[in-house]
């Protein structure tokens, strides 16, 4: 079995979206990695070694939950269902194409390998991948994401991983991809870039979405054998795209499933405050790929906000792009205050803790319900699993038991480090 | 003005017939200011320094959010010079008064996404009567050029192209063929203001860039002393000093920014 995927053309565009705006010093890398993925995507054992390798580290086939209650409290005159990504290894999707460009490492026999990450999910992603295929890992990360991440450095940290804070620009994901691109533009020999979503220059969007795509196989397997037809509408949250593609570029063929990418709404759409490119942004060049960024009248990268640090991003995938003016998927956004609300619904409801990010697919749903037709199939990616915000979360609920624990922690740690001396 | 044999006649006096005996060098500098940072009037300093020692060729960046091929100093520069305000009108003002005042020609150096939202056409229009002669877009490889070779030609502009050590000897073939002005040559892997090593293979670099172009040479990257220069009489036809000279005028002030700027230009003999 191979991915059906839209595929770019000869230089990488889809569309008008994409290419590849890359300095000359990087190009003979480019050429070797595109080289190296065709052959791997043309070989239908690489295809199998992937599938394999996730079934038996990653729990794949996820599965697909009918989350009935969740569906009963929005009225309960449509069905939802949605797939469980937050049970892949290390918790999200970003296991899928780390453990895929992993493999391709291997393949192109490179020791070392480098990251960028916003939540930290594909850091952690990149640097359990790092350790069990035995390979360096650096990964560069945006001090503000650090500090809003930490138990994700932790964990990189343990892992083995180098963890670098970037503190240029604005110290968030954009930046550490910056950072990450200085680095390969030196240690390129013998280093993999193992960029974490559909973004970036090509061969990425299309290698990113490729590997991601299984989510959407799966899905439409899991659909037909279970309930007998397809899902009606799909919601996924964007940031860079690669779980919204990964889910739905499978089912692009399939006129009758609406596909829904719901952007970082942030303090609302007029606030300035948030992420939405595909409500306020404009199409530009910046790290390497043309799509819609988040700039001003004169090409500088504007600040984007959302309580999701991996929603927390300027540009978006070119495919998206693309499937955004052919009308092939349609876009919205959740604000952060909807967004937590619809994830404390979840928790309450089914007992499903979703990441943040995630969070915002689940919000366009409850958003949207009124308009929902009496027996729609409604599918949700759930990306993600949210113990990694226990602490944004906590915060933005207000829970005071849990500020009362971080100060008793805090101060028990000052006690326990100055007794040491 | 033709950039290539401005160039040319500056290293041999004779050359193209035009006599201009009092300059005679052995390489040519190329000095860079990123537009804003630390200052305006700081930049002017720095211009009219370069002015005195006679420089042959500057080039003004034009900052950008996400300057990806540049090192921590220039980033830095850049994201300081936006956040005091650096916008393209304030630009192209110091790209104007610097060609009015000084006799070096002027080249723009920014990132593609300024251009790309400027619009090809304006893009290049702005700089032919700003009074610059050609520009420099790292992220830029030359398969993306599209038209903004054709409007290049319309306003009298080189684009400089950049080679790298990386490159295949086919991919060189190709920049070559359609370089202009000069060849901005990549002494070596990263990004720009660390030290390099100018060793054996540098040299060889050049011979391979030399064989596939009669433009001149220009090697930058990791430049920062006098003996670089001479280390590259003979070799190429130009070297670039960027990061270190800003370097020099975080640490010495404009007096040793001065100092080091004509240890550079009198290393050109």
């Amino acid at each position: 079995m191979t991915a059906k995927s839209l595929n770019p053309d000869a230089s990488g565009y889809y569309g008008d979206y994409g290419g590849m705006f890359i300095p000359e010093i990087l190009r003979t890398t480019f050429d070797e990695l595109i080289a190296a993925f065709n052959e791997a995507k043309l070989d239908p054992r690489f295809w199998q070694s992937y599938v394999d390798l996730m079934q038996t580290y990653s729990c794949r086939p996820t599965p697909i939950t009918p989350l009935l209650n969740f569906a009963e409290a929005l009225g309960g005159k449509f069905q939802i269902y949605c797939k469980r990504e937050d049970l892949n290894h290390t918790g999200a999707h970003k296991a899928n194409n780390c453990m895929g460009q992993g493999l391709l490492v291997q393949r192109m026999g490179k020791k070392r390998i480098i990251a960028e990450t916003g939540a930290g999910q594909h850091g952690v992603a990149s640097a359990t991948m790092a350790a069990k295929m035995g390979l360096e890992c650096t990964v560069y990360m945006g001090a503000i994401d650090v500090e809003r991440q930490r138990p994700n450095v932790f964990w990189m940290e343990q892992l083995g991983a180098t963890v670098v804070s970037v503190t240029e620009g604005t110290a968030t994901l954009k930046d550490a991809i910056n950072a990450a691109m200085r680095d390969w533009a030196e240690s390129m020999e013998t280093t993999h870039y193992v960029l974490g979503t559909t973004c970036g220059p090509h061969p990425f969007p299309e290698m990113v979405a490729w590997f991601q795509s299984i989510i959407g196989q799966e899905s439409r397997q899991q659909m037909l054998k279970m309930y007998g037809k397809l899902p009606d509408k799909i919601y996924a949250c964007v940031g860079g795209g690669s779980n919204a593609s990964g889910i739905f570029l499978p089912f692009l063929e399939e006129k009758e499933v609406e596909l829904i990418g719901v952007e970082a709404g942030g303090h609302g759409l007029d606030s300035k405050l948030h992420a939405a490119r595909f409500s306020g942004g404009t199409v530009g060049v910046a790290q390497g790929y043309k799509t819609y960024f988040f700039q001003d009248d004169e090409g500088q990268m504007m600040h984007t906000h959302s309580i999701a640090a991996g929603l927390d991003y300027i540009g978006v995938s070119p495919i998206l792009s693309h499937l955004h003016d052919q009308k092939c998927i349609r876009f919205t956004a959740a604000t952060d205050d909807s967004v937590i609300s619809a994830t404390k619904l979840l928790i309450r409801t089914e007992g499903i803790i979703p990441a943040l990010e995630s969070g915002h697919a689940f919000a366009a749903v409850v958003e949207e319900a009124p308009n929902i037709p009496d027996g729609t199939q409604v599918l949700i990616n759930l990306s993600g699993r949210g113990d990694k915000d226990i602490f944004n979360i906590a915060e933005a609920i207000g829970d005071e038991k849990w500020d009362e624990f971080l100060r008793s922690k805090a101060k028990s740690n000052e006690v326990n480090s100055v007794s040491k001396f | 003005m033709n950039l290539t044999n401005y160039l040319k006649n500056r290293l041999d006096p004779l050359y193209g017939g035009i006599e201009n005996p009092e300059i005679k060098r052995k390489i040519l500098l190329m000095t860079h200011v990123v537009v804003g940072y630390p200052s305006l009037e700081a930049n002017w300093k720095m211009l009219e320094a370069m002015g005195e020692a006679d420089v042959d060729l500057v080039e003004l960046q034009m900052p950008f959010s996400e300057p990806s091929a540049d090192g921590p100093l220039f980033v830095k520069a850049n994201q300081e010079a936006l956040l005091n305000g650096m916008c393209w009108q304030k630009y192209f003002d110091v790209m104007t008064r610097a060609s009015d005042n000084f006799d070096y020609p002027v080249l723009m150096m920014g990132y593609y996404n300024t251009a790309f939202a400027m619009g090809f056409g304006n893009y290049c229009s702005n700089i032919r009567t700003n009074g610059g002669e050609g520009f420099i877009i790292p992220d830029l490889p030359l398969e993306e050029f599209g038209d903004l070779f054709e409007h290049s030609k319309i306003h009298e502009l080189d684009p400089i192209l950049l080679c790298t050590p990386t490159n295949t000897e086919e991919r060189m073939r190709k920049i070559c063929g359609h370089g202009s002005g000069f060849i901005y040559c990549v002494a070596r892997k990263g990004v720009t203001g660390k030290n390099t090593e100018l060793d054996v293979s540098a040299d060889k670099f050049l011979d391979q860039c030399r064989l596939y172009t009669d433009l001149p040479l220009a090697l930058g990257f990791g430049l920062s002393k006098d003996e670089d220069l001479r280390r590259l009489h003979g070799k190429a036809e130009i070297a670039i000093v960027g990061s270190a000279l800003l370097k020099t005028w975080e640490t010495e002030g404009e007096i040793g920014y001065r100092k080091h700027l004509m240890s550079l230009a009198s290393a050109r003999e």
